[in-house]
């Protein structure tokens, strides 16, 4: 089993934490993990991009070959999109949350952010299957933008031959998140896996 | 206390490369720890800075690379061991110290860790740290995976005790910042006691036998490196290629070598041990082969270097065809990838490795639709206000004027939040050095005013004694301290100022404006976040000669935000906006661009985005019209 995953979005969404919870739960199954970052100026408003490689024979390298990515979780919605030639290929399995994070120069009217239809359409038509969920929206109904990494690990957690599991994230979870703050994460992870139950 | 820290050993942990690092150190029984922060190095002394709350170890935040290196060279000469830890840029500057260093020699175990940035991801340049390791003599290893990192870590202060002198770990962006799963050792328990033995002082004389001595402790680690297993060899005994690989290149060739499925025809010899090379083991793997390749990231260290050795083994070595960066097949410049040496094995093998024909219509479907995203100052960030000021100031000054910079957040202002009034950076501190000399130019018919910023981390770290130069120079320079209390960039790490240390005690804070005002100079304070009477200030600064010094005195939006947020709900009164028949062009969104105003589409006139916004109010003030609005925040 080898198993190259993206998570993508910008500077603040909680991307690295996600990464570390997902890192943890594969120490704890035994399995090889790598994680390589990149988040240059993240706080700054750049994005920050995360490869996290699983494998049950050898350790991977920090960087997934051209094209080998078989998931990739888009904590905004422009950002696989920025991957795509790189990383993604015709069986890359997309969880796109549908909230755009406009950069400066698209406020400035610099540049243009493609609208909904074309993003789905791109991951649609690149990809083998796209998720396309309204996380946001959920998120800031659980209490704050900041459960988005939450609930995309739940619909993450959903999907075929990944291995790591929502029993496993919580696992990890409990050991990492105040004892206050346990029950709203474990309700968003059940919230993520059922909005993909539900696509 | 955090897995990192504990006794034992034999269990499996997820570490990020610097971490490992910092446990390495911990398990080769470190006792002093210093640094600078910057990134990619920064979470070494982060870890041990905490690792000291539960150890009998000392780790401080230094006030630059020079003096981190000096303050842990002390610890070495009392017996103990010690490691330093900084990025590329930070070695150009302890390198004065650390050229000398090697001629003195060192006791206890020391390792100097630099943390090298390719293609420059957070860092003004792109810059191999290895060609200190020659230029001083020391040893250089340079591990693949957080496991080598501590394990190299841990070994190189044996090394260094074994050669009595200090020791180079390289690490770089793709192995500090990253995560695997590393088997850690145990801790080890020894009482230690500091103690200079006065019989045997530490210096640089006489020269020329402490240079050969220098020479001789470098015979001694090639030795140590040839018996050792950081470079091994794997593949068949004669291949068609042979791949010299270091660092994290040597992960993306391995990679590239199995999806190619050429393991049974080309050989890597994995170098751990850079400088000096390790010249029978390379000896001996050349025999294999007589194409060369080197997967090395930035400049061709190992390449020139085992190029050279070449030519002194003459016929031995004659007819090989070495492949690198000087021939071109790698490129010379940028961080390296696994997609680099599929593409070349596509050439030398005549294989088809690589999805064209998605990539092809992926890149033709995305043409011109995708944009970098624009980096800039966060909402509330007192730099937006200290660039308007100045460009205010510099607009009714009228003399073409412009800002000399430094290194920060607002390193940043050579970009539109900053107004693109930045017009020169370079390294920590030479914004001051710069205006400097600006301030002198007037004799040869110079009459454009000048204005340097500096934040308060940088100034300690180097921007003192180029505003002394200018004081003892009788210089005109105008410097705008940018005094947020903070290291934002690198993650708000304490300085001087902040009024605490690296493991969290009170320490009384430099009071900055007592020690500008000792220098006799001109010293005024603004606020920010008041910006028509910041730029009158300034104004009136730029119209007078000699050092002068305006302190822009605001806590990071990022702290204040931290110690309870702003005051204001901010608002647009669409009444009073004229949207696109204003005249002002957006004026708020275009040119003040804060992440928190936006334009309303529907609407067409400008709106806060009440989740970007923080309420610092900046903004009521810059509308032509005045329709930005604040109210006090409710609760």
């Amino acid at each position: 089993m080898q198993l190259n995953l993206i998570i993508t979005g910008v500077g603040g969404q909680g991307n690295v934490l996600a990464s570390q919870v997902l890192g943890h739960a594969a120490v704890h199954k035994g399995l090889f993990v790598t994680i390589g970052e990149t988040f240059g100026l993240s706080q700054r408003g750049g994005p920050v991009l995360s490869h996290i490689r699983l494998s049950d024979t050898a350790l991977p390298g920090p960087i997934i070959p051209p094209n080998a990515a078989h998931m990739v979780v888009g904590l905004e919605p422009l950002e696989p999109v920025r991957i795509l030639q790189e990383f993604g290929n015709e069986d890359t399995v997309f969880i796109v949350n549908s909230r755009p994070i406009h950069p400066l120069n698209v406020i400035a009217g610099d540049a243009k952010y493609p609208d909904d239809r074309w993003l789905k359409n791109t991951l649609e038509c690149f990809g083998k299957k796209l998720y396309w969920l309204d996380a946001t929206e959920l998120a800031i109904s659980l209490g704050g933008a900041i459960m988005l990494n939450m609930i995309m690990l739940g619909a993450l957690s959903e999907m075929d031959g990944f291995p790591i599991s929502k029993s496993d994230i919580k696992d990890v979870i409990r050991t990492i998140f105040p004892e206050s703050k346990l029950e709203m994460n474990h309700k968003a992870l059940d919230l993520g896996s059922k909005l993909v139950q539900n696509a | 206390m955090k897995k990192i820290f504990q006794k034992n050993g034999n269990i499996n942990l997820l570490l990020q490369g610097n971490e490992a690092i910092a446990r390495g150190a911990l398990e080769g029984d470190v006792s002093f720890c210093s640094g600078y922060p910057g990134n990619p190095s920064s979470e070494i002394i982060e870890t041990l800075a905490d690792a000291a709350s539960h150890l009998p170890i000392y780790t401080e935040w230094s006030i630059n690379e020079k003096v981190a290196v000096e303050a842990a060279a002390a610890a070495s000469f009392a017996g103990l061991r010690s490691i330093v830890c900084m990025k590329q840029c930070g070695l150009n500057v302890a390198s004065d110290f650390l050229v000398n260093l090697t001629l003195s020699g060192t006791k206890g175990g020391m390792v100097l860790v630099t943390c090298d940035d390719p293609s420059g991801i957070s860092s003004t340049n792109e810059e191999d740290a290895r060609v200190f390791a020659d230029l001083a003599d020391t040893p250089l290893l340079e591990p693949s995976t957080p496991q080598e990192a501590l394990e190299m870590t841990k070994w190189a202060f044996d090394l260094s005790e074994k050669i009595n002198n200090i020791v180079l770990l390289r690490s770089v962006s793709h192995l500090s910042h990253t995560r695997s799963v590393v088997r850690i050792g145990e801790l080890p328990e020894n009482e230690k006691k500091a103690r200079f033995d006065t019989r045997n002082p530490f210096h640089t004389f006489p020269v020329i036998a402490k240079h050969n001595i220098r020479h001789e402790k470098l015979k001694t680690a090639e030795t140590i490196f040839e018996s050792s297993s950081w470079n091994p060899y794997q593949g068949p005994e004669e291949p068609e290629l042979l791949i010299m690989a270091c660092g994290s290149a040597w992960c993306y060739v391995l990679e590239a070598v199995e999806i190619a499925g050429l393991t049974g025809r080309i050989g890597i010899l994995k170098l751990g041990t850079t400088w000096p090379l390790p010249k029978k083991i390379v000896r001996e793997t050349l025999r294999k082969c007589d194409r060369i390749l080197f997967a090395e990231e930035v400049d061709p260290f190992i390449e020139t270097a085992i190029k050279a050795y070449a030519a002194d083994l003459g016929e031995e070595a004659g007819g090989k065809t070495f492949m690198g960066k000087a021939s071109g097949h790698i490129p010379s410049t940028g961080e390296l990838n696994p997609s680099i040496f599929l593409n070349l094995f596509e050439i030398l093998f005549g294989l088809d490795l690589i999805n064209k024909t998605y990539r092809e219509k992926v890149g033709e479907h995305l043409d011109g639709v995708i944009f970098p995203r624009e980096f800039g100052f966060c909402p509330g960030c007192p730099h937006r206000g200290s660039y308007y000021a100045i460009k205010q100031a510099l607009a009714w000054d009228n003399r073409d004027g412009f800002i000399s910079g430094d290194i920060g957040c607002y390193t940043m202002g050579i970009w539109p939040t900053g107004f693109n009034q930045v017009k020169s950076v370079h390294a920590m501190g030479s914004g001051l050095g710069i205006a400097s000399g600006y301030g002198k130019l007037a004799q040869f018919g110079f009459d454009q005013p000048v204005v340097t910023v500096c934040g308060d981390s940088t100034f300690y770290h180097a921007g003192l004694p180029g505003l002394i130069n200018a004081k003892f120079n009788k210089s005109d320079i105008l410097l705008l301290v940018l005094d947020n209390s903070a290291t934002a960039m690198t993650g708000f790490q304490p300085h001087p100022g902040t009024g605490s240390t690296a493991t969290g005690e009170d320490t009384e804070p430099v009071d900055l404006e007592a020690l500008l005002r000792s220098l006799n100079i001109g010293v005024d304070v603004a606020d920010p976040y008041e910006t028509e009477a910041s730029a009158q200030k300034i104004y009136a600064l730029l119209q007078k000669k000699g050092p002068r010094v305006l302190i822009m005195k605001r806590k990071c939006a990022l702290v204040q935000g931290k110690q309870g947020g702003f005051p204001y709900q901010m608002s647009v009164n669409h009444d009073v906006c004229l949207g696109e028949s204003c005249g002002c062009g957006r004026y708020c969104t275009r040119i003040f661009r804060c992440p928190g105003l936006i334009w309303d589409k529907e609407n067409m006139k400008a709106t806060i985005d009440q989740v970007v916004c923080v309420g610092c109010g900046m903004c009521a003030d810059i509308c032509p019209r005045g329709a930005i609005e604040k109210t006090g925040k409710r609760n």
